[in-house]
């Protein structure tokens, strides 16, 4: 047991990756011949639910061991840090680790309705894009964050074209180019940082980046820019969220559900990097992009919300929704303040599961209406409008941010934590507008849906949604409303994680040890040992 | 002097190219511009190491040797490139296999369009 207990950490990216190779030895022929009870199929479903809830055991063991104030460090083959793969578990990686399984649980239980037969290898993929998810909120080394960034990212682009059709393949061409510059910069950025502190450990770079100055300073600046400007991109920052609806609206409900967590990883990265590494003790690079970090994060919510009220279907709409929450993470996250942080986390946590709900719901709603599928049009009456409603209600009263729900306790911390902000006033008025025009849209979209019925129109042949569709996406609201129930603890853990986050020493302490903190070693490296740097350097740098 | 100078134009124009080919309408010069793009940036990782003559990156084979990292880094990043090059011609052969076109945004084919800027969502 003490040894499962060591081993730990790092299974939550072992576990779906071993899954996924099982499942490929299965293999998979398709759902075309061999219909929905066939033993393959129904092999690789148990296989795969079995393995995401063990995989929320393991979270919620990690959690568990968070709370209490560990920060583990798991050092791959013992190498030590920062040579080796460092995993680390602080709270805020143990929160999203749960927060994905949460979320990939009842999504995948969705996807074994009837999705996961649309094409081949729908579970092994979906194990892959978890191990990378997982991979990324443990990993305590920005080039394994690459890596793992590229695993979910190749899966990601796959689940995206399943079910495929053409409008998917034109909308999965754009969102793999996009990725794929985005990857070139990601790798520039990071060789920047490597050149001036010669080290891609976490820890290792919190210690050092305050240590680089004068024009040095400058690249490891321009290399901070550069990250954002990545990690802008996947989590849909202003100017870079408009692959987003189209990507999510494009590809099919489960995968949309699944991808509403993909945006967490990129906050996620800016959270580590931006603020921590380039947090309040950087020394020259302090803060190095919080100027634009805010007022773009603002803009994120507010565009976010405008293209939620023009949408003309409902994916579309959930899908801008998306990219206003996340400018609300983004908010809490550029005030650089603990409160602000901790209100960012816990916000994040019910965002992405009333996102992941809503796109679920928005496809069972579909289905029912006939030819008008998820266009906002008046049609015939759907086939369950009380369920259906109730949910719609429940969804968008959360996702609006109205009490007692999640979201109305996120926004409520949010604003506290910005009084004194100079910004104050801007972060109020947006996060209350983007709160109310949220309740429009969804109110405009759920009255044409369930009340602005056509009765000329023959009704849709759809009986109503399967027992197990409709539990799974109760289960994702029904974890909102626990977030409401348990908000106290939540609030209490989510603090403690922003105060954990900011303390660079102790994480520095816990992945180093005390030698990595003492020891100087000379880097960047120069060729020798003895030289001072930039003797032996033809690079020119000092 | 000259060496980093040859490097810093050669990456400079590699990339530019790159961006050149990424905004073009065609599915088939976007992927070359990806490629150029990541080649460009191969070579970039591996001059973060610092450029050296005569120094192995092996301990003790030379007086002095070169920093291994940036070559370890840079192998994984060509191979996660080539895999990723691999699958973006597989989806555009799909894409214009399925949508008539290898236009990125999926357009009809006309006959004088061969030119047309990309308005891709970027």
């Amino acid at each position: 047991m003490s040894w499962l207990h060591t081993q730990l950490p790092i299974l939550p990216v072992l576990l779906p990756a071993a899954t996924a190779i099982l499942l490929l030895l299965l293999g998979d022929h398709g759902g075309e011949d061999a219909g929905h009870g066939h033993r393959k199929l129904r092999w690789a479903r148990w296989l795969a639910l079995g393995s995401v809830l063990l995989g929320l055991a393991i979270s919620a063991a990690l959690v568990h061991g968070a709370a209490g104030g560990e920060l583990r460090a798991y050092l791959v083959g013992e190498w030590p840090a920062p040579y080796g793969i460092a995993i680390v578990i602080d709270r805020l990686g143990a929160l999203l680790l749960l927060l994905t399984s949460l979320v990939a649980l009842p999504v995948l239980w969705y996807a074994t309705g009837g999705w996961d037969s649309h094409g081949r290898y729908f579970h092994a993929l979906f194990q892959f894009q978890l191990m990378g998810l997982n991979g990324a909120f443990v990993t305590g080394d920005l080039f394994n964050l690459f890596v793992f960034f590229e695993v979910l990212l190749i899966a990601s682009y796959v689940l995206m074209v399943h079910g495929q059709g053409a409008e998917r393949f034109r909308v999965g061409l754009h969102y793999v180019v996009l990725n794929l510059a985005a990857s070139a910069l990601f790798l520039i950025g990071v060789s920047l940082l490597y050149a001036k502190t010669g080290t891609l450990n976490l820890a290792d770079l919190a210690l050092r980046v305050p240590k680089v100055e004068g024009p040095d300073a400058a690249v490891v600046q321009a290399a901070a820019w550069l990250l954002l400007v990545v990690f802008g991109f996947k989590a849909a920052l202003l100017p870079l969220s408009l692959w987003l609806p189209a990507t999510y609206a494009g590809a099919c409900a489960p995968v949309a559900a699944l991808f509403a967590i993909m945006t967490k990883v990129g906050v996620y990265a800016i959270w580590r990097v931006h603020g921590v590494v380039f947090g309040a003790e950087a020394g020259a690079s302090a803060y190095a992009v919080e100027q634009l970090l805010l007022p773009l994060a603002l803009g994120t919510s507010v565009l976010g919300v405008l293209g939620a009220l023009a949408a003309h279907t409902l994916e579309r709409l959930v899908a801008w929704l998306t990219v206003a929450s996340v400018g609300t993470v983004l908010v809490a996250l550029s005030l650089f303040n603990p409160a602000a942080w901790s209100a960012g986390m816990y916000y994040m946590a019910n965002s992405t599961l009333v996102i992941a709900g809503l796109f679920l719901l928005a496809e069972l709603v579909a289905a029912q209406r006939g030819d008008a599928a998820d266009r906002l049009v008046p049609a015939s009456p759907v086939a369950q409008p009380t369920l259906l409603g109730v949910l719609m209600l429940l969804a968008a009263a959360s996702a609006a941010g109205l009490p007692p729900l999640p979201g109305f306790i996120g926004k409520l911390m949010l604003l506290e934590a910005s009084t004194a902000h100079t910004w104050q006033v801007a972060v109020w008025v947006t996060v209350l507008v983007v709160g109310f025009l949220t309740l429009i849209g969804l109110a405009r979209a759920g009255s044409i849906m369930f009340w602005h019925v056509r009765h000329d129109l023959p009704d849709s042949a759809a009986s109503g949604a399967s027992p197990k569709l409709i539990g799974a996406t109760l289960l994702l609201l029904a974890a909102t409303v626990a977030m409401s129930v348990f908000a106290a603890p939540i609030q209490r853990y989510t603090e403690a994680a922003a105060l954990q986050l900011s303390d660079r020493g102790a994480y520095a302490r816990a992945v180093l040890g005390a030698r990595g903190t003492a020891t100087e070693t000379t880097r960047p490296y120069s060729g020798r040992v003895d030289a001072p740097a930039g003797a032996a350097s033809a690079g020119g740098t000092r | 002097m000259s060496m980093e100078f040859l490097f810093a134009t050669g990456i400079g124009w590699v990339v530019a190219v790159g961006i050149y080919l990424l905004l073009r309408g065609r599915s088939f010069a976007v992927v070359l511009g990806l490629t150029l793009i990541g080649y460009a940036v191969n070579v970039f990782i591996f001059t973060m190491g610092r450029l050296w003559s005569a120094a192995p990156p092996i301990l003790g084979a030379k007086e002095l040797q070169a920093d291994p990292l940036p070559q370890a880094l840079v192998l994984t990043a060509i191979v996660i490139g080539f895999a990723t090059t691999g699958f973006v011609i597989e989806l555009a052969l799909r894409s214009r296999h399925d949508g008539g076109s290898d236009h990125v945004d999926g357009r009809p084919d006309a006959p004088d369009d061969s030119a047309a800027p990309a308005e891709s969502s970027r």
